[in-house]
């Protein structure tokens, strides 16, 4: 007992501001929101058990909340894949082509860095706005472009196209996880005359798989939880049409807007459930796919 | 199966110049070994034959036909490589497998293939193993055979024993020599290991700077080294080199070595005043000799079957002698060692190869 204090000492002294925080500062309101998912509570007066009724109101009777679930599961189901094959097809040129230069990577990942901001946001707005960039390019090879952000049928898309822009972390995940590969396995490969396509299906994607599997993992849990585009760009609505409803911005607008905490909390714990069960998935059949180097079996 | 010959190759690193003027054939079945000292080369030159490096400079044909454009795909030749590089997601049969499957091999041929290469290289029961479940000799072995299924007219190796340890290292030598036998494919093999290259080859290449020192037999190099640097390379214990100087007197020729009598040599071709002469330790002799002088044992390596006297020179310098091992030396002890003049190797001042003119058909 003395000699793992001894041992572990540091490593506690070093953890102690995280664990401070954790314990003062994130814990408490996760244990609180998990109590309030089960009152109501208006911020005003004392909250009010209700029991299972705002879960039961949710599953039940409130469209919107069906309507967010569908919004994010779309976005999810797009823009998961899309930003890890433009975060994975990034990362494959930088490690072909550009293997020396440090800045190119730099510079590559800093609109996605700002990507995440909401500078960015308001650009992309405006980018997509009807008399935008965007349209105003169009309309120079002659194509009339649609209001994109107003029109509930494509708001959703500038979002998802947003969310490729934003492939800078993936991308540098995948690009670590490219130079662990040997080079020789490719020339092996390349003498034993296999095309650069089958390369790619038979040697790169196996060997990515645990980084792919990473990377998916952490995209879709921050897709679940994307937030502050879709805030700015539906003005905090969701508008038009709620074709920019997701879930955390339902989610908000109910806690701050309607101050209905008690319902907003548990909105929170049905977000938490359904990451966690996409985890859960995801780890599940990771096994199927998955090679791990330096596993044993 | 094919011979290969090499143009006026070079290679180049931007300014840096790795390989110049190369010019070598290798004929068609021939096991040709590429050896020198780490940098000269060796695996650079391997690449651009298979096609992983571009050609600077030249030209590399294979079989009659050049290939400086031809991509590695196309050059039917195989590559084992130092780092086995096996797929580490595919089993020993995918690995097999899998340079086949990009030709459109049918499919029953490819398993009739792997199937024979599994028992020429005795690796059928690890068929269904990954490569981290095996050991070095076998991942060793799976390499050889990913490279024999592709039925190739040439085949590369670039230190393919040099992870192994010594006594897998002596088995697979003495495998890959058989499998040699076997094929009687063409082979290029690359090693830093001077007994892979004397037991294997059928012509030995030494590589210095990017430049060829000496092509020739094992037996060629070791007794006919054509300058110092091959004298020195090839053999161990290594070559003893003594710095002499020459004098014509009387129409004879006599050397003077500092620590030894003045010795009367036989005529030269050409002669410089300064020389250097080389002695084997093989041919250095307790006791007796054409040539003989006194000297302190400094040093005794008893190695079993030979044992290596380090012998001190008056002059200091010291010189490697190998003995039969049944004599009780012992450091500090005085002897005599001696040497035939037969077989002395002369070097002019430029390190090159001086013959004798007249026992030239003695010096074998
Ligand atoms: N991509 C490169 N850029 C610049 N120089 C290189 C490059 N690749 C190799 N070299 C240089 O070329 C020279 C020859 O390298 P090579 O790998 O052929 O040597 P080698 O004879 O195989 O040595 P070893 O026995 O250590 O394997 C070395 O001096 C090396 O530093
Ligand atoms: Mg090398």
């Amino acid at each position: 007992m003395k000699r793992f204090f001894a041992r572990n000492a540091p490593a506690y002294v070093f953890l102690l501001p995280w664990l401070v925080g954790f314990f003062l500062l994130a814990l408490g309101p996760i244990l609180a929101s998990l109590y309030l998912s089960f009152t109501r509570y208006d911020m005003v007066s004392d909250p009010r058990w209700i029991g299972l009724g705002n879960y039961e109101y949710m599953f039940t009777r409130d469209r919107r909340f069906w309507k967010a679930l569908d919004v994010t599961f779309t976005y999810v189901v797009l823009a998961v894949p899309a930003r890890l094959i433009v975060a994975l097809g990034v990362a494959m040129l930088l490690d072909r082509g550009l293997r020396t230069i440090g800045l190119y990577r730099a510079i590559f990942y800093l609109p996605s860095l700002l990507g995440a901001s909401i500078a960015i946001a308001i650009l992309w707005r405006q980018l997509f706005a009807e008399d935008g960039v965007v349209n105003q390019v169009l309309a120079l090879v002659g194509i009339q472009g649609a209001a994109w952000i107003t029109d509930p049928d494509t708001s959703l898309y500038t979002l998802v196209i947003l969310a490729m822009w934003q492939f800078g972390s993936p991308m540098l995940i995948f690009l670590a996880g490219l130079r662990g590969i040997p080079r020789d396995l490719y020339e092996a490969a390349e003498i034993d005359g296999t095309p650069r396509w089958r390369q790619f299906t038979r040697i790169t994607l196996p060997l990515l798989a645990p980084v792919i599997f990473f990377n998916l993992v952490l995209q879709t849990i921050e897709a679940f939880k994307t937030f502050s585009s879709a805030f700015i760009i539906s003005n905090g609505t969701g508008a038009p049409a709620d074709s920019l409803l997701f879930y955390t911005v339902y989610l908000f607008n109910e806690a701050f807007k309607f101050f209905r905490m008690g319902y907003a909390s548990a909105l929170a714990w049905v977000l938490l459930v359904i990451i966690a069960i996409f985890t859960a998935i995801a780890f599940f059949t990771s096994k199927y796919w998955v090679h791990y180097e330096n596993e044993r079996d | 199966m094919a011979g290969l010959t090499l143009r006026n190759v070079g290679k180049r690193y931007g300014a840096l110049s790795i390989i110049q003027g190369l010019n070598l054939d290798i004929r068609d079945g021939e096991f040709l070994v590429l050896v020198g000292p780490s940098g000269c080369g060796k695996s650079t030159l391997l690449r651009m034959i298979a096609g992983l490096e571009d050609i600077s400079e030249g030209t590399i044909a294979i079989g009659g036909r050049i290939v400086n454009d031809l991509p590695a795909s196309k050059r039917e030749l195989s590559m084992v490589f130092q780092s086995y590089a096996l797929y580490p997601h595919m089993n020993v049969r995918k690995n097999l497998a899998f340079g086949l499957q990009n030709f459109n091999v049918p499919r029953q041929q490819v398993e009739h293939r792997v199937a024979e290469a599994a028992r020429i290289l005795q690796i059928e029961q690890l068929m269904d193993r990954k490569p981290r479940q095996l050991s070095g000799g076998q991942k060793q072995r799976v390499a050889i055979g990913r490279a024999i299924v592709r039925e190739p007219q040439l085949f590369l190796f670039d230190e393919p024993l040099s992870n192994l340890d010594a006594e897998l290292r002596v088995q697979m030598r003495a495998e890959l020599a058989s499998l040699y036998t076997r094929l009687g494919t063409t082979m290029i093999y690359v090693t830093h290991d001077q007994v892979e290259a004397m037991t294997m080859a059928s012509r030995i290449v030494v590589l210095r700077g990017g430049k060829i020192e000496q092509v020739g037999t094992p037996q060629e190099l070791y007794t006919r080294p054509q300058n110092l640097f091959v004298a020195g390379f090839i053999g161990s214990p290594k070559i003893n080199m003594l710095q002499a100087k020459v004098l014509h007197e009387a129409g004879r020729t006599f050397v003077d070595i500092a620590g030894l009598p003045r010795f009367a040599i036989p005529a030269l071709r050409a002669t410089s005043e300064a020389m250097t002469l080389c002695v084997r330790p093989s041919s250095l002799q307790v006791g007796d000799g054409d040539v003989t002088t006194e000297g302190t044992i400094r040093l005794v390596e008893y190695l079993g079957s030979e044992t290596l006297l380090h012998v001190a020179l008056p002059s200091g310098q010291v010189l490697l002698v190998s003995d039969s091992g049944r004599n009780p030396y012992r450091m500090g002890d005085p002897v005599t060692i001696g040497f035939d003049l037969f077989d002395l190797h002369y070097f002019d001042s430029a390190g090159q190869r001086v013959e004798p003119t007249q026992n030239e058909s003695l010096v074998q």
